[in-house]
């Protein structure tokens, strides 16, 4: 495993958890429009843990949900069939600046597909993109609006988010040279 | 994810794990049933074709549905409106659909393989709706989706299959996909329509229906297929109904939660008792819903799958 590489380990992690809630508060003065959903795998999980930090600096709950974008990918004839995740919207997101949670930026075209997979649970007022690794390659014109950590990185690599959530033994974001 | 297949034929040469990859899509798809928005774009701009060449009118409309909920565009063409009646063959009919480019063909056929055949001759991603007695396969799909649902697992649960076995392309489905998921499968109904040769499929025959029905999780009740059988095999209705219909006698007799499945059309009075079809315990309607999750989740994985 000589070619894989820790880029943020689990205090750098939360740090940057921290910093994001601190920036989505900042950015919303009325927080009781703000609603977190999480792009599974990962982001559902940050999405978690984001709402966790944000009701610490707002004082009350921030609602959160998870929002499966497998069947609004736009490559579904040149892949194999991705899996579908559960996507559960317990809020109504008519009215509400909904923070779209991912572990990484990459082309932008998961982003895409979680934007239309939003808009058919109502029109939010805003959408937001919170992402824990930008690492560049974008084939989109999307942008994100709170990151973690910018990370140069050549389009064979990969990035992967591990959580103690999802069985990991700790939080990790590792990155693999091809 | 275990979906590499461009077809489906058949569920006798899936794995457990396609099948399960399957029924998981489908808890997907179910919800989004659920939601005010039940529509989403995986199949923008894709053509479907349903070529029934045989009646249907549940299966037929639940694909339709499925499809349309994918945002593909589907055309009907059945046997009454269709140039089979002027002499063209199952080939000729099936190359001027894909000249349309349609990109799934969904046939229902009385000829066993008829899916296969032109899964061979077409470019088209092929779907078998039931060919002959041969296969349905997603009639079992929605079945086992159906009993995953409601008793949370399917491996050492015991299934009893009852009715007309030899005519039913649905107990052959049945039988692989539950034997293939763990599940103990046992057949019962006149010995004329249970032969003992389907013991090599992996189930059990019995002929004592009380036998059969007393231990069941699951109790699938199949329907006499008139329009399949050659000669008489049995001696009247009337005497089915006494010795294999599911009444309230040996309802009362039958675990406090088995479940009751037919995969439709039901013939109340016949097969099942009119009161037993509408109770708590039978899940009858909640296969139809079902059916239409599944279907939208083979339509789905197909999409993805490559020669």
């Amino acid at each position: 495993m000589s070619d894989t590489t820790v880029i943020l380990d689990a205090t750098a992690i939360q740090r940057a958890l921290t910093r994001i809630a601190h920036e989505i508060a900042e950015r919303n003065e009325r927080s009781n429009e703000v609603a977190l959903v999480g792009i599974p795998v990962g982001g559902d999980h940050l999405a978690a843990r984001l709402a966790k930090i944000l009701a610490g600096i707002w004082n009350h709950p921030v609602p959160f949900g998870i929002l499966d974008t497998a069947m609004h990918r736009d490559d579904l004839d040149q892949r194999m069939a991705p899996t579908i995740h559960p996507t559960i919207i317990p809020f109504d997101v008519n009215g509400k600046t909904i923070v779209l949670v991912d572990d990484v930026l990459f082309s932008g075209r998961t982003t895409r597909a979680a934007m239309d997979a939003l808009n058919d649970f109502g029109r939010p007022k805003k959408i937001q993109l919170a992402v824990l690794v930008d690492r560049g390659h974008r084939e989109l014109p999307i942008k994100a609006d709170f990151i973690g950590k910018n990370v140069p990185t050549a389009a064979d690599e990969k990035i992967s988010l591990l959580l103690t959530e999802a069985g990991a033994a700790q939080d990790e974001v590792i990155l693999k040279k091809k | 994810m275990a979906w590499t297949q461009k077809h489906l034929l058949d569920i006798e040469s899936l794995t457990a794990e396609e099948i399960t990859t399957v029924l998981d899509t489908a808890r997907g798809f179910k919800a989004v049933g659920e939601r005010a928005i039940k529509k989403v774009p995986a199949l923008r701009g894709k053509t479907v074709v349903n070529l029934f060449v045989e009646p249907s009118t549940r299966t037929r409309t639940s694909f339709e549905l499925a499809a349309t909920r994918l945002s593909a565009d589907i055309v009907n063409f059945s046997t009454e409106a269709s140039s089979f009646k002027k002499g063209e063959t199952l080939k000729d009919t099936a190359l001027n659909l894909q000249a349309l480019n349609a990109d799934f063909i969904i046939i229902r056929h009385s000829a066993s393989g008829a899916p296969h055949f032109l899964s061979r001759v077409l470019n088209a991603h092929v779907i078998n709706a039931g060919d002959g007695a041969h296969e349905h396969p997603t009639q079992a799909l929605l079945d086992a989706f159906t009993i995953r649902e409601k008793k949370g697992k399917i491996a050492g649960l015991n299934v009893t299959i009852l009715g007309d076995i030899l005519y039913s392309r649905v107990a052959r489905s049945d039988i692989w996909t539950l034997t293939k998921l763990g599940a103990k499968v046992t057949l019962c109904g006149p010995a004329t329509l249970v032969p003992k040769t389907f013991e090599q499929m992996g189930c059990r025959v019995t002929y004592d229906v009380d036998e059969a029905i007393r231990d069941a999780d699951i109790i699938n009740l199949l329907r006499i297929q008139h329009e399949r059988q050659r000669k008489t095999m049995f001696p009247s209705i009337g005497e089915y109904t006494q010795l294999f219909g599911l009444n309230k006698a040996r309802f009362a007799k039958i675990k406090p939660d088995a479940l009751i499945m037919h995969p439709g059309p039901i013939n109340r009075g016949v097969e099942i008792d009119s009161e037993i079809a509408d109770c708590s315990r039978s899940v009858i309607l909640e296969q139809v819903t079902n059916g239409l999750a599944v279907r939208m989740a083979v339509l789905f994985l197909v999409n993805g799958g490559k020669v």
